[in-house]
């Protein structure tokens, strides 16, 4: 049983170390910025999640302490990385990328970085 | 079987930081060193997490609660300090 | 008097939630601590928010939130394989332009996470009036059924969620 439980975290703990390890390898292989956007947050969602969950499963198996603190990390994680990566992507368009190399919207207004949004009437009030 | 684990995590981790590290040096542009500090955010809250196990205790998770909130605040600072040219207007 | 106690019923009980997570024990004590700051948190910060989405369906939610972790495993895995083994020649990546049904602001946030947390496709900005999205996707040959997959699977449902 204990043999089963520690093989359990072990795996937990080397596909987490993979796809952290694969996310940053991506930074330095990936040839432009916008492409290597798409490599960190492998490493966010599945790094970072399969330690914290080799770490609930090792304190409530192994030390028999229940522990789902890790929930709130995953959770902040989970909810401040797109985010972050949306700034991201916005700090590098507004510098590199000019209107015309993007498509269309297909709507009325351009692109938020380019135009200006329309007078909403509740601002107004 | 755990330690073995282990440390392999770690070495993942700590070869990612590197690579990070190599992309700040070398980044072409400022969002290539923004995202690369993210990601180093990010391999050093996996790190303090594994710290925490092999030592066997769950002190190091406000540690790297903290870790998290800093560096998604400084992420942002950052980003809106180039795109704007001011953090708070 | 119930709705002027509990202005914002699912903010108090998250703000319970974290509180038990954070101090990472269950005891009555800690409970009541948690239970006065979800009681006290939302009344003083009540009217800040005027304009409140309206969220329904906790069944839905659920499905919503488990669909979206099976996508992110699943991704992970492709977009793994394609950075590894891809060589960077023949990686061929797209700007996508989604049209969006949904309006509010809510749902729009939402559908733009979920779209960056699936590895493989990154939302990049908004149009200035909010009425379509942009995104970039790592490799893909079909960027047109990218578009629809990310209307069937995730626009539709947001869209019974929020409504």
């Amino acid at each position: 049983m204990t043999v089963a439980i520690e093989a359990l975290i072990s795996f937990f703990l080397v596909v987490a170390g993979l796809f952290g390890l694969v996310g940053s390898f991506g930074l330095i292989k990936l040839e432009n910025t916008i492409q290597r956007l798409h490599a960190p947050t492998k490493a966010t969602t599945v790094g970072v999640g399969g330690v914290l969950i080799a770490s609930m499963l090792y304190f409530l198996l192994v030390k028999g302490s229940v522990s789902f603190h890790e929930l709130l990390i995953t959770l902040f994680l989970f909810l401040t990385a797109p985010i972050s990566a949306n700034f991201i992507a916005k700090t590098y368009i507004q510098g590199n990328i000019r209107a015309h190399e993007l498509p269309g919207t297909e709507c009325d207004y351009g692109w938020s970085v380019y135009d200006d949004p329309p007078k909403r009437i509740e601002d107004e009030e | 079987m755990i330690e073995a684990a282990l440390i392999f995590a770690f070495g993942c981790f700590g070869l990612g930081l590197l690579f990070n590290l190599w992309r700040i040096a070398t980044g072409p542009d400022s969002a290539d060193r923004i995202l690369a500090l993210d990601t180093m955010v990010i391999n050093i809250i996996a790190l303090l997490i594994l710290y925490g196990i092999k030592q066997g205790t769950t002190i190091y998770y406000e540690a790297s609660m903290l870790v998290a909130m800093v560096g998604f605040v400084s992420t942002v600072a950052y980003c809106r300090f180039v795109l704007r040219g001011d953090i708070i207007e | 008097m119930l709705k002027r106690l509990f202005p914002h019923p699912v903010l108090s009980i998250v703000l319970t939630l974290v509180w038990l997570a954070l101090v990472n024990k269950v005891t009555v004590g800690n409970l009541i601590l948690g239970g006065v700051l979800g009681v006290f948190v939302p009344m003083f910060t009540g009217p800040y928010w005027p304009r409140r989405a309206k969220v329904g369906g906790p069944f839905r939610v659920i499905e919503y939130l488990l669909i979206v972790l099976w996508d992110i495993l699943v991704a992970n895995v492709e977009v793994a394989l394609i950075v590894m083994f891809k060589r960077n020649e023949n990686i061929r990546s797209h700007w996508i332009t989604v049209p969006l049904e949904l309006t509010s602001p809510e749902a729009i946030t939402v559908l733009a996470g979920t779209i960056t947390m699936t590895p493989g496709t990154v939302s990049t900005m908004l149009a200035a009036d909010g009425g379509s999205i942009l995104v970039h996707c790592l490799h893909t040959d079909d960027p047109d059924e990218v578009r629809d997959t990310i209307k069937s699977r995730y626009e539709w449902r947001l869209k019974e969620i929020f409504q």
